[in-house]
């Protein structure tokens, strides 16, 4: 279960636009999910560390050399709005 | 009611590495055309994966080291979200609880003492891009900064003054200068810093409500936001009120910090380890060369100087406080051989001068070699020019690089020290003058002067301290 | 002309004998994706013009003497694999028109290798699904009957080569989105070891989970794709730096001195009827070929999915983030900055991966991210912790794939959680790292059943052998697959 407040909450923090009838669903259908994820409490882990990465790897670090960057045309052709050679927003309204 | 502000600075400093944290575009933005060192990876294009950079992580175990700190065994990257314009995929690669660094500090001269401000921590992360705001409803962004490597220097809240703070955030600057990875430039934003400003009653321990300060783009502004932050809260606790936990920038213009609402809505960064990126296993061996590797830092040399040549010590400190100042003396000193004193006149002298009137950090200024100052100490040593237009010759060097000895003689200020050169004038001087002569017979001393001038005429330059002496010797035997 | 159904070997003796070229095999296949995607929608870019113009040079590559074995060889990209200068768009509204000045690395290997690129396939909306309907565009049908899914989410990929739309193709797994798919669709598919391919170029879903991996006919040209794909990339730091040996001596064709575990916790109650014995009697051909078959236990595995569901959403909330509308892809366009952010995510994302970004964000926000995510990720240690003790007394896992063959279009969508349940056996070989092949077993109600193979990480070869021997025992031989010409004819 999940309040219809947080899922407004997530959804703010991840900028999703939901409408009434979407915010009413996914509060449904994420409850229901939720509910089923829940089962994990169910693991004992008090002993037990967090893996972040299967892998065994460590200190993969690469020379401070420079490569070629793209070429400015490349960086801004699918721009959805461009002013010269800038990516361009609307007003960041603080 | 006495109160004490309570302060901390988190200080961010863009590492001159050649390229990006995460990726091979060149680091050196800086007056680069807009979007013209970006590739997928800083730009946030999909698919794209992040490679660290080994001189970066290098620099901040450096840099954390020259600060006291400890470096664990294990790092890691963490992935810092929230959205804005200037961070294109949407996170920070940054680091949260398994940092490069812990557990620093950092003396600083207060008050004829000392006082030890803790470092929390030193850690490495990317720059964002940069917004600017041309016109009223729109912004434009520029990545040429975004994935820079930055490092992040937090201290304790430990510091009690705007002061303590100007101070600090000093020292932190000429310890970056010196291990050589920031160019210390706080106009253009390579070298940034934040206060979290707070207030409490004398003598408490417990923490008030402090505020972020943000916007301090010059070492004034870090004295004159903290003092403004730290007025304003006293006076808001004193009328009764309470402080707002707030982010706040210092506008120069109304000379005061002024409430912004903060970037997120919330704060919660949802921080989590970044899964692109092996954590660290930082070998003990790798830290121990860092370490060794260390220039020596101001404190130490100026000790050393000090004592090897026989400075005061605040002349020591105060030429160690740039590492190309301190440079500059010691080749100087080696090159004249003599008193180191004197190298140190000049440097903190007429150099000084000249590089304030040029708005120049000794970092910044090339021109003035050891060999060229050495020469002009030996010329005024050998008494080939005077000590006034030994200045003048600096001067000319400091702006042109021309060899000093052709400055003296494209300016004409070589004096005469040699008696058989002098002698002749001498006495066509003291002929020429009786006046002058027997005023100084009957006493007058300073009448001897004139005499002095017209062989420096006759001669257009020579020794004085000769020519008077010569004089006075002529003089006698001709009593005699 | 049937040049199309050829493998990727079969094509590769007839391109190096110069019996055909390569234009006339690409043709071949460009002629087959015109004649039946229409019924199976698989591609969302067919690659026409790129194509015949790689075929071109394969040819010239072929007459200097060049015998790589993927020269000339038609081969379609899961559309979340960056061609540069094509679209792709993760079959998502969000990246519909986004064309990408670069290449994935796998795309450049496989065109250094002087493969054919033929098009961009079918997805669920950025890799979340099972079924491929997530797709913004629309979905794709089963080749084996054109009103069940292809699974997914590597569903275009699958149904491409299964319908010889392309001699192999290119997918990616994140839970399961290779194999699944391979397994309702009837062809091998393969899920690498995370770190045996480079990841860069791939749209990212779970950054900690994702691998690509190959869709072909046969464990042959599996062997010959996973060559070319395989090794360390210094642009992905979670590539390891494993040698990679020669797949081909995998192919071997008997299971003297392998042991084989069959995780019992893999035999769920959810097994369709008849899938139990079906995997069962596949199994019995392995000990035939000489392999020891032993009972083992997973006990975790019933975990796998919650651990699942909540370290790929939140790794995949925040990789989706980047998605603006600032730099690339849809823009809402609104005055208010702010407002774009939302309005541009709302419009541009579907349902599905709205609901996985909701979940991974909660997973990690403030006052629950110890209860879910780091939860989730002790789970992790747990799991794998399992599959190295298992390994340990054996060589490989033998399992189901799907506990279900392909189902009817529509039928899962009004609940997710249904959904996620086609994914029980093959999420824990994300969840710890190991490689994983599905390969044809057998025939559920005229639709295709797969036999799971999971090995250690690095042990590619391991899996290669169990496959390759058991589809070499001849114990299960396809039917013919169904005429789809002649279904649209009836249509």
């Amino acid at each position: 279960m999940i309040a219809r407040s947080d899922v407004q909450k997530v959804a703010a923090l991840a900028r999703l636009e939901l409408s009434e009838d979407q915010l009413e669903r996914m509060t449904t259908e994420l409850g229901a999910i939720l509910e089923h994820i829940a089962t994990l409490s169910e693991l004992r882990t008090d002993h037990i560390g967090p893996t972040s990465q299967v892998l065994d790897l460590h200190n993969v670090l690469r020379e401070d050399s420079e490569r070629p960057s793209l070429p400015v045309e490349a960086v801004l052709a699918n721009a959805p709005d461009r002013e010269e050679d800038y990516f361009r927003v609307r007003a960041i309204l603080e | 009611m006495a109160w004490e502000p309570v302060i901390g600075l988190e200080i961010h400093a863009q590492l001159l590495t050649r390229s990006k944290m995460f990726c091979g575009c060149s680091a050196a933005y800086a007056d680069a055309a807009p979007n013209s060192h970006v590739c997928p990876v800083c730009a946030g294009m999909p698919g794209v994966l992040p490679v660290a950079n080994e001189e970066a992580v290098r620099c901040t175990i450096m840099t954390a080291l020259a600060l006291h700190c400890s470096i664990p065994e294990f790092s890691k990257f963490d992935r810092k979200n929230y959205f804005y314009p200037d961070l294109p995929k949407g996170y920070q690669i940054s680091q949260f609880d398994l940092p490069l660094s812990r557990n620093g500090y950092l003396d600083i001269p207060c008050d004829g003492t000392a006082r030890r401000i803790g470092i929390t921590r030193v850690h490495l992360e990317e720059d964002t891009g940069k917004n600017t705001h041309p016109g009223t409803g729109y912004s434009l962004i520029d990545f040429n900064r975004c994935g820079v490597p930055l490092m992040e220097i937090v201290s304790e809240p430990d510091l009690r003054s705007a002061e303590d703070a100007r101070r600090y955030f000093m020292q932190i600057r000429s310890i970056l200068l010196y291990l050589g990875v920031n160019n210390g430039d706080m106009s253009k934003g390579c070298l940034r810093c934040d206060a979290n400003v707070s207030v409490r009653p004398a003598g408490s321990t417990t923490f008030g409500v402090k505020t972020e300060v943000k916007n301090m783009n010059s070492f004034k502004a870090v004295k004159l936001a903290i003092d403004f932050e730290v007025a304003r809260q006293i006076k808001i606790l004193e009328a009764g009120g309470r402080i707002q936990q707030e982010t706040r920038g210092w506008v120069e213009e109304e000379r005061g910090t002024v409430s912004q609402r903060s970037k997120e809505d919330s704060n919660d960064y949802r921080y989590f380890p970044e899964p692109d990126l092996p954590p660290l296993v930082i070998d003990r061996s790798w830290v121990e060369d860092i370490r060794t590797g260390l220039p020596e830092m101001a404190g130490e040399r100026a000790t050393r100087l000090a004592r090897l040549y026989g400075l005061p010590e605040t002349d020591a400190l105060q030429l160690t406080t740039s590492r190309a100042m301190a440079d500059l003396f010691e080749h100087t000193a080696l090159l004249v051989g003599s008193d180191g004193r004197e190298v140190a006149k000049w440097l903190l002298g007429e150099f000084q001068r000249l590089l304030n009137d040029s708005g120049l950090e000794a970092e910044e200024h090339t021109v003035v070699r050891p060999e060229g100052l050495a020469s002009i100490i030996k010329l005024v040593e050998a008494g080939r020019v005077s000590s006034t237009a030994a200045k003048t010759v600096f001067e000319s060097y400091f702006r042109t690089g021309q060899d000093p000895e052709s400055i003296v003689r494209d300016l004409g200020l070589q004096q005469v020290s040699d008696r058989s050169s002098l002698e002749p004038a001498a006495r066509k001087a003291i002929a020429e003058n009786p006046q002058a002569v027997n005023d100084y017979k009957r006493g007058k001393t300073q009448a001897l002067g004139r005499v002095v001038g017209a062989v420096m005429k006759e001669m257009r330059g020579a020794n004085p301290a000769l020519v008077g002496d010569l004089l006075r010797e002529i003089i006698g035997e001709q009593d005699s | 002309m049937t040049l199309h159904t050829l493998t990727i070997h079969e094509a590769g003796d007839l391109l190096r004998s110069r019996d055909i070229s390569a234009v006339e095999l690409t043709t071949a296949v460009l002629d087959r994706m015109s004649v039946v995607d229409d019924l199976v929608r698989a591609y969302i870019t067919r690659l026409e013009d790129r194509a015949i113009a790689m075929a071109e040079e394969a040819d010239r590559r072929l007459a200097a003497g060049d015998d790589g074995p993927l020269v000339g060889i038609p081969i379609a990209l899961k559309d979340v694999l960056c061609l540069a200068g094509e679209p792709t768009t993760a079959a998502s509204r969000i990246l519909e028109h986004f064309v990408p000045p670069y290449s994935a690395t796998v795309v450049k290997r496989l065109e250094a290798a002087g493969a054919v690129f033929v098009g961009k396939t079918n997805l669920d909306e950025f890799a979340m699904g099972s079924s491929t309907e997530h797709s913004a565009f629309f979905p794709t049908h089963n080749p084996w009957n054109l009103d069940m899914v292809p699974g997914g989410s590597s569903g275009g990929s699958a149904a491409a080569v299964a319908a010889d739309m392309a001699l192999a193709s290119l997918g990616s797994d994140t839970g399961g989105s290779i194999r699944q798919p391979a397994s309702l669709c009837g062809v091998v598919g393969f899920k690498p070891s995370y770190g045996r391919v480079s990841r860069y170029g791939l749209l990212a879903f779970a950054s900690s989970l994702d691998q690509i991996g190959p869709f072909t006919k046969d464990v042959t040209d599996c062997a010959i794709m996973l060559q070319a794909l395989a090794g360390h990339d210094p642009m992905d730091s979670t590539t390891a730096r494993v040698p990679v040996p020669n797949y081909a001596e995998a192919l071997q064709g008997d299971l003297r001195g392998v042991r084989l575990g069959v995780p019992k916790e893999y035999f769920v109650e959810g097994l369709q009827p008849g899938m139990e014995d079906m995997v069962r009697g596949a199994i019995a051909a392995l000990r035939d070929l000489g392999a020891e078959i032993v009972d083992v236990s997973l006990p975790s595995t019933r975990y796998a999915l919650a651990t699942y569901y909540i370290i790929a959403p939140a790794e995949a909330s925040a990789n989706l983030a980047r998605y603006d509308g600032i730099k690339y892809g849809y823009s809402a366009g609104v005055p208010s900055m702010w407002e774009n952010y939302n309005l541009t995510r709302g419009a541009g994302f579907g349902d599905e991966v709205k609901r996985r970004i909701m979940i991974g964000t909660y997973a990690l926000s403030e006052g629950y991210a110890d209860q879910y995510y780091r939860q989730a990720q002790k789970a992790r240690t747990i799991i794998k912790a399992e599959f190295d003790e298992v390994f340990r007394t054996c060589d490989a896992l033998v399992s189901p794939v799907s506990p279900i063959v392909a189902f009817p279009l529509g039928q899962k969508l009004s609940d997710p959680y249904q959904m996620y349940l086609c994914d029980i056996c093959t999420l824990p070989a994300n969840i710890a790292g190991v490689a994983g092949v599905s390969v044809p077993c057998g025939m559920l109600e005229g639709l295709p059943v797969g036999l799971q193979v999971q090995a250690p990480a690095f042990s590619e070869s391991v899996a290669l052998r169990v496959a390759y021997a058991f589809e070499q025992s001849g114990h299960f031989v396809a039917p013919a697959k169904p005429e789809l010409v002649a279904s649209l004819a009836e249509g």
